[in-house]
């Protein structure tokens, strides 16, 4: 029987209709994906004109522009703002809703109430972090908020934050449990697992990880909350607590949590480049493999940031090897996509240009992450600068290079209109050329002592960290064109089609914007995903779609 | 059974109402698919199993390099929580027989069952509060005090929510109620959450009290 899905009229609802759809508890997955999309850009936006005042306080060695609490204030506003309202929602959140739906041919997530309910607590706990520094000022411990720092700072401040990464990885973990489901549950009869995009993968191994790390964050902050407010004793020495138990809870979700914010960014890029390569994505299963191997892994390294915390040597032992193992499935997914490069019909346009950007400034990150898993090394330059230049190079460098690659390349899917390609790679340029000058020279002031969340520093590192600063003028800059850009490209940007990339995967595969429905019939059946370069005859889409949908399963 | 909006079965040929139904399938376009609800509610369990494994995790690293201060009390009686256990094990048995009662159509039994299951719930509760009364350390006393107190006051917290849920249950499932012996995903929705809080206590009564 060959049932299609009834084809549901245009008809009055409550739902508003037009860019009003973004303020609205909207149940659709596209519209929550440009929900998180927008407002972690918004947040980017705030936790750059932060960045802007670090640099701007670092550009001479005495503090001058802020006072040192404010710049306390300010790193830590900096560093929480970027991971938990920028990042993490943008990378999983946004291209997570927008497009696993369409990969695994359902018309939306799993739970769509939840979903709505994941991305409404965000904005609160934005504001929520942001308003603590105007009512008596925000924390001041760093993102880490390691004790005893973050009990004998000002209590307020410390407590809204904890109130807010509460929300925000709640969120996370309802976001997570949806898209397990998803990937797991809903994907379209005959759709095989190994048949799906890498970033179903991704988004898999990044959930399983948020499911596993997320809550133990949770429940350490819930007892931080308890020294702050009830004056227990968990996490302070002065009371017989063990602040070294909190530094081993906090990264059991915190080095995850770099896996959370790279893993999906790994999958995007496995999207990008064979498209714009015209190539297949080399190495499939090997692909798949390394991202379970970097999940499984990455819940056994944490300790790897506490090597100056009084570790037993057997731990350092086991944590300094587990740590080196994961450049092992890192570097398999490195090599595959150079091989997938490797003799494609490259288009080097902004998504490609970023993309490849993002290839570079990862191995250099990744390497300088292998040094910094060394005890000796690292016990050198352990809370010195080399390790913000590292952790940059694989967030920003890494991470938001994809996220920005991703966006010259789904725009046209969002709103039906291309972005203009001239100011994306003035983009690309600025940020490119920005980045490396800001956080390149970090590495060498880490090497040469200088400490990091410390406003002052000695006038020997002067040169190095204005040229640090002129980058990070540059990366402000760059945000310009990007801006203009997309502006100009909603209203007056050149009519994109369907399928402007002649890409394979299933988003492509609809109008854009695409329906509420997301197809107006059958979901296609795409088991090549990347069948670039397959014989025209052999990769028929019109013969695999058309069979009906769902019928088979138990209600 | 009732037809979900955007039911596949329903064929091409919609009348008018399942065209008005359809409206309210915009909204939940999802609704096409199995449910999968006990799959995310087992996720959500998993993540909340987490936050106990980390708190438990803490409590033994305690342990294990923290010493008592002299002259720090830190003392359990085993008597009461002992049969605590007890009723919690024997209220997962009886929720169970709800469940079964349900599902063979017998609604007074599988209410009574829940009533019963609520109340062990409760008596639990009521236990725990006597323990607290009784015990010679307050929260802020020492490490393990503070440590005790979260531990068990995080877990009764879900037990309290479980006794609500299954308030809430009983009550949807008298007569005109929304769960019946063919739509039961509240009803094991609660169970499965209720076997998960009983699980986490005797585990954390195994590390708390006997060792």
């Amino acid at each position: 029987m060959t049932a299609t899905l009834p084809l549901i009229p245009e008809s009055p609802t409550l739902q508003p209709r037009g860019w009003l759809r973004l303020l609205s508890f909207s149940l659709d997955h596209k519209v929550i994906g440009l929900q998180y999309l927008i407002c972690g850009f918004l947040f980017y936006l705030i936790g750059g004109a932060l960045a802007g005042v670090i640099r701007t306080e670092l550009a001479s060695p005495i503090s001058d522009f802020v006072s040192r609490e404010t710049y306390n204030q300010v790193l830590t506003l900096h560093g929480t703002v970027m991971i938990f309202l920028w990042i993490v929602p943008v990378v999983n959140g946004a291209f997570g809703n927008y497009l696993i739906p369409f990969y695994v041919g359902a018309r939306d997530m799993a739970f769509p109430r939840l979903n709505a309910v994941a991305f409404w607590m965000i904005p609160p706990a934005g504001l929520l972090l942001i308003s603590s520094y105007f009512i008596g000022g925000s924390a001041q411990s760093g993102w880490t908020a390691y004790p005893p720092l973050s009990i004998t700072t000002p209590a307020m401040g410390q407590v809204i934050w904890i109130l807010s990464v509460l929300l925000l990885g709640g969120s996370s973990i309802f976001g997570a449990i949806n898209f397990i489901a998803t990937v797991l549950k809903l994907r379209r009869p005959g759709l095989k697992l190994m048949q799906l995009p890498m970033y179903c993968w991704a988004m898999l191994g990044t959930s399983i990880l948020v499911v596993l790390s997320t809550p133990v964050l949770a429940g350490t902050l819930i007892l931080l909350s308890f020294d702050i407010i009830a004056h227990t004793g968990f996490f302070n020495p002065g009371q017989g607590g063990n602040v070294v138990v909190y530094q081993h809870l906090f990264w059991f979700y915190s080095h995850p949590a770099v896996y959370i914010m790279v893993l999906p960014a790994f999958g995007l890029v496995s999207e990008i480049l064979p498209v714009h390569a015209r190539k297949p994505l080399f190495g499939y299963t090997t692909m798949v493999y390394s991202i379970l191997a970097i999940v499984v892994l990455g819940l056994v390294v944490w300790a790897h940031h506490m090597f100056t915390s009084g570790t037993p040597p057997w731990m350092r032992l086991f944590f300094t090897i587990a740590t080196s193992f994961i450049a092992v499935p890192t570097g398999i997914k490195f090599f595959n996509w150079l091989a997938t490069l490797w003799g494609g019909k490259i288009a080097l346009n902004s998504a490609m240009l970023f993309a490849c950007g993002f290839i570079l400034n990862f191995v250099f990150g990744g390497i300088t992450g292998v040094a910094l898993a060394q005890v000796p090394f690292d016990i050198h330059v352990h809370d010195t600068y080399f390790v913000v230049g590292h952790f940059h190079y694989i967030v920003y460098g890494g991470t938001v290079f994809v996220i920005f690659s991703s966006l010259y390349h789904w725009f046209p899917k969002f709103s039906g209109r291309m972005l203009n390609d001239r100011l994306g790679q003035l983009h690309f340029l600025l940020t490119f050329v920005g980045f490396n000058l800001c956080f390149a020279p970090q590495h060498w002031l880490g090497l040469m002592g200088m400490p990091r969340r410390v406003a002052e520093y000695d006038p020997q590192f002067t040169l190095m960290n204005q040229l640090s600063s002129v980058g990070a003028l540059l990366m402000a800059i760059s945000t310009i064109p990007l801006l203009i850009n997309v502006i100009w490209s909603l209203m007056a940007g050149e009519e994109a089609g369907d399928n402007p990339w002649n890409a394979l995967t299933p988003e492509w595969l609809t109008s854009s914007p695409p329906p509420v429905e997301n197809w107006h019939g059958e979901a296609p059946l795409v088991h090549e995903p990347y069948g670039y370069g397959v014989p025209p005859g052999k990769l028929d889409l019109a013969s695999t779609s058309g069979r009906d949908l769902w019928s088979g399963g138990e209600r | 059974m009732t037809t979900t909006p955007g039911d596949p079965t329903m064929t091409t040929a919609a009348s008018p109402e399942t065209l008005a139904h359809g409206s309210a399938g915009l909204e939940e376009h999802g609704a096409g698919h199995p449910d999968h609800r006990m799959f995310g509610l087992a996720t959500f369990l998993v993540a909340d199993g987490m936050t106990f494994a980390g708190f438990f995790a803490a409590y033994l690293t305690f342990r294990a390099v923290n010493p008592l201060p002299a002259g720090a009390v830190y003392e359990l009686e085993l008597i009461l929580p002992t049969i605590n256990t007890a009723l919690l094990i024997l209220s997962s048995v009886t929720f169970h027989r709800a469940g079964k009662a349900l599902r063979s159509s017998d609604r007074d039994a599988c209410r009574l069952w829940l009533l019963v299951t609520g109340g062990l719930g409760a008596a639990f509760l009521a236990g725990q509060m006597v323990e607290y009364f009784n015990l010679p350390f307050g929260l802020t006393d020492n490490l393990f005090a503070s440590t005790f107190y979260a531990l068990t006051g995080f877990h009764g917290l879900h037990v309290t929510l479980g006794v609500i849920c299954i308030l809430v249950v009983w009550w949807q499932t008298r007569a005109a109620g929304r769960i019946t012996s063919t739509n039961h995903f509240g009803l094991e929705a609660a169970e499965l959450y209720w076997h998960f809080v009983d699980g986490i206590w005797v585990v954390l009564y195994g590390i708390l009290y006997l060792l």
